[in-house]
C-alpha cells in the first residue's frame, strides 16, 4: 500500500499549478451551477424553442463535423505526406479560422458565399441557391471555424504515424489511395476521431460565425449558444439554463463516445 | 544461367552513392553482405520502388522496371516483389490472415479467394491457427513467419529480405533461421537476402555479394568467401587475419614484415591464417618457426573458450590463447610479446 | 461546506485577477464638488453622440472627465447588478433600464433623455423600392429584424403588429449593428432599425413609415447608487438633458422627449 502511495506521489510544483488550472477551468461552470434556477429547469426545458435549438445544434454540428473530416482528412494527409513548394504557407493557412475573430470570419463568408459574393453570386444566379440565413450556412460556419481543430489533430497524427507502412503496402500491389484507406487511415483512426471531437465541440458552441453568416432565426438558423445570448438580453436565468443543457448533452455524448472507442480498443 | 533479376543499381540518397550489379537466377538466394552504411538498404530500396535509380537499369523476369535513360520506372505497386522487413511492419489494425490476404487482394483476388491464399500460406508457416490473432498477439518468430507468408503469399519474382532474424533473440534465430532456410528453398523466384550477420549469409545464401561503400568488395559462394577474404571486413566476418602484400615464390613482403607461406604465389596476393594459428611468446621462441615478430597487446576479450588478444605491430593481427597460456604470459595492454605463426597454416592467394 | 470551498476560491482567483489589472481608479478618489473621472454606461446607438457630449462636457468644465462604457443596453444592465464600477446608465429602452431599477441600483428615479423612431433602412436608392411597412411581406424581399428580446426587435413587433404585416424575416438579429451588417453586405433588401443608427451609416437611406409613431422608444437615463462620483455623475446628466446636449442628440436623429 505505502509503496503504490509513493510511487503515485506528484511533485508539488506541478501539483499545484495543475490544480489551478483545473479550478480556473471548472469554477465558472460552478458559478453556472450554484446559479441555476434549479426549481423551475424541469418547466424550461420543455419549452419548445429549447428543443428546436438543441435539435439544430447537434444536427449541424454533427453536419458540420461530418464535412471537416470528409474535407479535413485528405487536406491533412497532402499536408502530412506530399512535398509540396509553399506548404509552410499553406498549413499556416489552415490555422487562419483559428486566429480570426468568429465575427470576422461570417463577414469573410458572407463576402464570398453571400447573395453578392463571389461564389454565392453565382450560386443564386445559376442554381438558385442561397446559403446565409439557411440552415446549410449554419453548417458551413460551424465548419469554417472547426475545422482546423480537425486538421491539426489529423495531420499531427499522420506525422506521427510510422510511413514505412505505407511502403509496405505499396510493395504488396496497393496503390497511393487504397494504400490511404486501407493502411493510412486505420493507422491514424485514433487522431481522426479526437480531432473530429474537438470539431464538433467547436462546432457545437460555435457563435459568432454563425449569426454573422447564417443570421438568427428560431428552428432554421437559431442554435443553442444563439438562443443563450438572446435569453441573456432579457433573462440571465434562461441563459443559464438553456448553457447547463448544451453542456449536459455534449458531455453525456463525448462521454458516451469515449467510452466507446476505450471498449472497442 | 538465364538471370532472373539482372540489374545495376546506380542511385544517390543523402549523399551516398550506390553502384552495385547484381544479377540472381531463379530459385537462387543471394545474400547482400556489408556494414552498416554500406548500401544494403539503398539496394533494397531501389529494387522495391520505393527509391529511383539514377542510372543503371533494374530488369526482372524480362521486364525493365527501372530505366532512368528510358525514363521507365515501375512504382512499387506493380512490381512483382515481394519484401520482409527487418521489423516485419504487420498492419497493427489487421489480423494475421488479413495481413497475409493484403497483397494477393490488392493483386486482384476477390475477397474469399484472397482470404483462402492467406490461410495457405499461413498453414505452410506452420501459423495456420493463429490466422486470427492481431500482429501484437504474435511472438517475435510468428510475426516473422506471417511477415514471409506476407510477402510470398503474392508470388514475387523477387523475393527481398532485410535483415529477417535481426529483430529476433538468439534462441528464436536459429529455429527461424531453418524454417526460414526450407521457404526460402521452396521459393521458385530470386531471392536478395540483405543481412550484416555473416551466419545468416552463410546458412541461408547460394552465393555471397559483399558491399562496402555502395561497392560490390567481393562476390562468391560461402566456401571461396570464407576461405579467401579479399577485405579486412569480410575477414574479420569469417574471423581471419588478413594481409595484403607482394609475393616472390614461398615468402610474402607485408610492409616491413617478410611471412614465409606454404602455397606458392606471385605477385599482389593476400595472406590469410585463423587466430588460432598465432603463437604468443613472452621471448623470441628458438626453433622452428620462421614467422616471428615482435608485437604488443592492444586489447584481450573473451572469445568463446580462449581469449582473442589483439596485437600491434609490423601487422595488425589478432591470436586465440587458451586462458591457461593468457596467465603465463600476463596478458595486458602494452605488454610486448613475440607472435609466431607456422607456415603451413597460412594461406596465400592472388589479390 | 462545499459551497464554500468553491466561493473562497473564486474570491480568491478574483482577487488574483484585479491584483493582476492593478486596479487603476482607486488612485484617482472623487471629490464632492464632482471632480474626477464619470463613468458613464451607456446603450450601443449613443456612441456618436454621447462621445461628442463627452467632449463638450469636459471642455466646459476642466479639470473633469467621462469614460464610456458602450454596449447592448441588456448586456450593460446585466454588468451594473453583477456591480460593475459604473456611474451613469443610459439605457436604449425602459425595460433594459427596469432590471437595474429592480435590482435597487438605480439612485432615484429614471428621466426620458431622448426617443428614437424606427425606419425602413435600404441601401442608398432603395432598390427593392421599398415604400412602407407593407413592401417587407413581399415575395422576394428579404428583410433583417432585431430579435424581440433586444429593444429595436420588440418596438419592430409593435409597429408590424399595428400595420397588420405579416412577414417572416430571413434573420432576428442580436442587435441594430447586426441587423446594419447584413444590410450593408446586401445579404438583405431592407432593415428594421432606428433612425439615428442609419443616419450613422453611410451608404444606407432611410424610409419613414406612419406606424412608427406606435414604437416610439423611450432612451432613459439614471444615476446610479453606487455612483462613485455621483456629483460628477449628476452634472453629467444635467448636461445631456440641457438644450446643448439635446441639440447634439436631435442633430443625431434622436426626438426630443415630451415637455422638454
Amino acid at each position: 500500500m505505502s509503496r503504490t502511495v509513493r510511487r503515485q506521489r506528484v511533485p508539488i510544483a506541478l501539483l499545484v499549478p495543475a490544480g489551478l488550472g483545473l479550478a480556473f477551468l471548472v469554477l465558472p461552470l460552478a458559478g453556472l451551477l450554484l446559479r441555476a434556477p434549479w426549481t423551475t429547469l424541469p418547466g424550461r426545458l420543455t419549452e419548445p424553442g429549447v428543443l428546436t435549438a438543441l435539435r439544430l445544434s447537434l444536427v449541424t454540428a454533427t453536419v458540420a463535423t461530418l464535412l471537416c473530416v470528409a474535407l479535413g482528412v485528405p487536406l491533412a494527409w497532402l499536408l502530412a505526406r506530399v512535398e509540396f513548394p509553399g506548404r509552410r504557407l499553406v498549413r499556416a493557412l489552415v490555422t487562419v479560422p483559428l486566429v480570426l475573430p468568429p465575427v470576422v470570419g461570417g463577414v469573410a463568408l458572407l463576402l464570398v458565399f453571400g447573395r453578392r459574393g463571389l461564389i454565392g453570386s453565382w450560386l443564386d444566379e445559376t442554381f438558385g441557391v442561397t446559403l446565409p440565413f439557411t440552415t446549410a450556412g449554419v453548417v458551413l460556419a460551424e465548419a469554417f471555424v472547426a475545422m482546423p481543430f480537425l486538421v491539426i489533430a489529423v495531420e499531427g497524427a499522420l506525422r506521427g504515424a510510422d510511413p514505412r507502412y505505407e511502403e509496405a503496402a505499396a510493395t504488396l500491389g496497393a496503390g497511393r489511395f487504397t494504400t490511404f484507406t486501407r493502411v493510412t487511415l486505420p493507422l491514424v483512426a485514433p487522431g481522426v476521431a479526437a480531432g473530429a471531437v474537438l470539431c464538433w465541440a467547436r462546432a457545437l458552441g460555435e457563435f459568432g460565425a454563425t449569426i454573422t453568416f447564417a443570421g438568427n432565426y428560431p428552428g432554421r438558423t437559431q442554435t443553442m449558444p444563439l438562443a443563450v445570448y438572446l435569453a441573456l438580453e432579457t433573462d440571465l436565468q434562461a441563459a443559464i439554463v438553456l448553457s447547463l443543457i448544451l453542456l449536459t448533452v455534449s458531455v453525456v455524448i463525448l462521454a458516451a463516445l469515449r467510452d466507446k472507442w476505450v471498449g472497442s480498443t | 544461367m538465364t538471370a532472373q533479376l539482372d540489374a545495376h543499381l546506380a542511385a544517390e540518397r543523402d549523399g551516398f552513392t550506390l553502384d552495385v550489379r547484381l544479377r540472381i537466377a531463379a530459385g537462387e538466394v543471394v545474400a547482400l553482405l556489408g556494414p552498416n552504411g554500406a548500401g544494403k538498404t539503398t539496394a533494397l530500396r531501389v529494387l522495391a520502388g520505393l527509391h529511383p535509380l539514377t542510372a543503371g537499369h533494374l530488369t526482372l523476369d524480362g521486364a525493365d522496371l527501372d530505366r532512368p535513360d528510358r525514363r521507365m520506372w515501375t512504382p512499387p505497386e506493380r512490381r512483382p516483389v515481394g519484401v520482409v522487413f527487418q521489423d516485419y511492419l504487420l498492419f497493427p489494425h489487421l489480423s494475421a490472415l488479413d495481413n497475409v490476404a493484403f497483397g494477393p487482394r490488392r493483386r486482384g483476388a476477390d475477397k474469399r479467394a484472397a482470404r483462402a491464399r492467406a490461410q495457405e500460406w499461413l498453414d505452410r508457416v506452420g501459423l495456420g491457427d493463429q490466422a486470427r490473432r492481431r500482429p501484437r498477439q504474435l511472438s517475435g518468430g510468428q510475426a516473422q513467419r506471417v511477415a514471409l507468408a506476407r510477402a510470398l503469399a503474392v508470388d514475387p519474382a523477387l523475393l527481398l529480405l532485410d535483415e529477417p532474424l535481426a529483430a529476433l533473440d538468439a534462441r528464436t534465430r536459429l529455429d527461424t533461421r531453418a524454417e526460414l532456410q526450407r521457404h526460402l528453398g521452396a521459393h521458385p523466384g530470386a531471392t536478395l537476402l540483405v543481412t550484416h550477420d555473416p551466419l545468416d549469409a552463410l546458412v541461408l545464401a547460394d552465393r555471397l555479394v559483399i558491399v562496402e561503400h555502395g561497392r560490390v568488395v567481393q562476390e562468391g559462394d560461402a566456401a571461396t568467401v570464407t576461405a579467401r577474404p579479399r577485405t579486412d571486413y569480410v575477414a574479420r566476418l569469417v574471423g581471419l587475419n588478413l594481409h595484403r602484400g607482394r609475393a616472390d615464390g614461398h615468402t610474402v613482403t607485408v610492409g616491413e614484415l617478410t611471412l614465409t607461406t606454404a602455397d606458392t604465389v606471385h605477385g599482389d596476393v593476400f595472406v590469410a591464417y585463423p587466430p588460432a594459428a598465432v603463437a604468443l611468446h613472452p621471448s623470441r621462441p628458438e626453433g622452428s618457426p620462421r614467422n616471428v615478430w615482435a608485437a604488443t597487446v592492444t586489447g584481450v576479450q573473451r572469445h568463446g573458450d580462449n581469449l582473442r588478444v589483439q596485437l600491434a605491430g609490423p601487422v595488425e593481427v589478432a591470436a586465440d590463447v587458451r586462458p591457461a597460456a593468457a596467465a603465463h604470459l600476463g596478458l595486458i595492454p602494452g605488454r610486448p610479446v613475440w607472435a609466431a605463426v607456422k607456415a603451413a597454416e597460412t594461406r596465400a592467394y592472388p589479390a | 461546506m462545499t459551497v464554500r470551498w468553491i466561493r473562497a476560491a473564486l474570491a480568491g482567483a478574483l482577487v488574483a485577477a484585479l491584483g493582476l489589472t492593478g486596479c487603476g481608479d482607486a488612485d484617482a478618489p472623487a471629490g464632492p464638488d464632482g471632480a474626477g473621472p464619470v463613468t458613464v454606461f451607456a446603450a450601443a446607438s449613443l456612441t456618436e453622440s454621447f462621445t461628442r457630449l463627452g467632449k463638450d462636457y469636459e471642455a466646459a468644465h476642466p479639470g473633469r472627465t467621462v469614460r464610456f462604457n458602450f454596449g447592448g443596453s441588456s448586456g450593460l444592465a446585466t454588468q451594473i447588478t453583477q456591480g460593475a464600477p459604473a456611474d451613469v446608465f443610459a439605457a436604449a429602452s425602459p425595460a433594459t433600464m427596469k432590471t437595474v431599477t429592480d435590482a435597487g441600483d438605480a439612485a432615484g428615479e429614471p428621466a426620458v433623455l431622448v426617443r428614437n423612431q424606427l425606419v425602413v433602412a435600404v441601401p442608398r436608392g432603395n432598390p427593392a423600392r421599398v415604400g412602407g411597412l407593407a413592401d417587407l411581406a413581399r415575395p422576394g424581399v428579404k428583410v433583417a429584424l432585431c430579435a424581440e428580446q433586444v429593444p429595436c426587435g420588440a418596438a419592430a413587433r409593435t409597429a408590424l403588429d399595428a400595420a397588420g404585416v405579416r412577414l417572416t424575416p430571413a434573420t432576428l438579429e442580436q442587435d441594430v449593428k447586426g441587423a446594419l451588417a447584413k444590410l450593408r453586405l446586401g445579404e438583405v433588401d431592407a432593415a428594421l432599425v432606428y433612425r439615428t443608427d442609419v443616419r450613422a451609416a453611410p451608404g444606407l437611406d432611410a424610409v419613414e413609415f406612419p406606424e412608427s409613431a406606435r414604437a416610439v422608444n423611450d432612451y432613459p437615463i439614471v444615476v446610479l447608487r453606487a455612483a462613485a462620483n455621483s456629483a460628477g455623475a449628476r452634472a453629467f446628466v444635467d448636461f445631456v438633458r440641457s438644450d446643448a446636449g439635446l441639440a447634439v442628440l436631435t442633430a443625431a436623429g434622436f426626438q426630443a422627449p415630451p415637455g422638454a
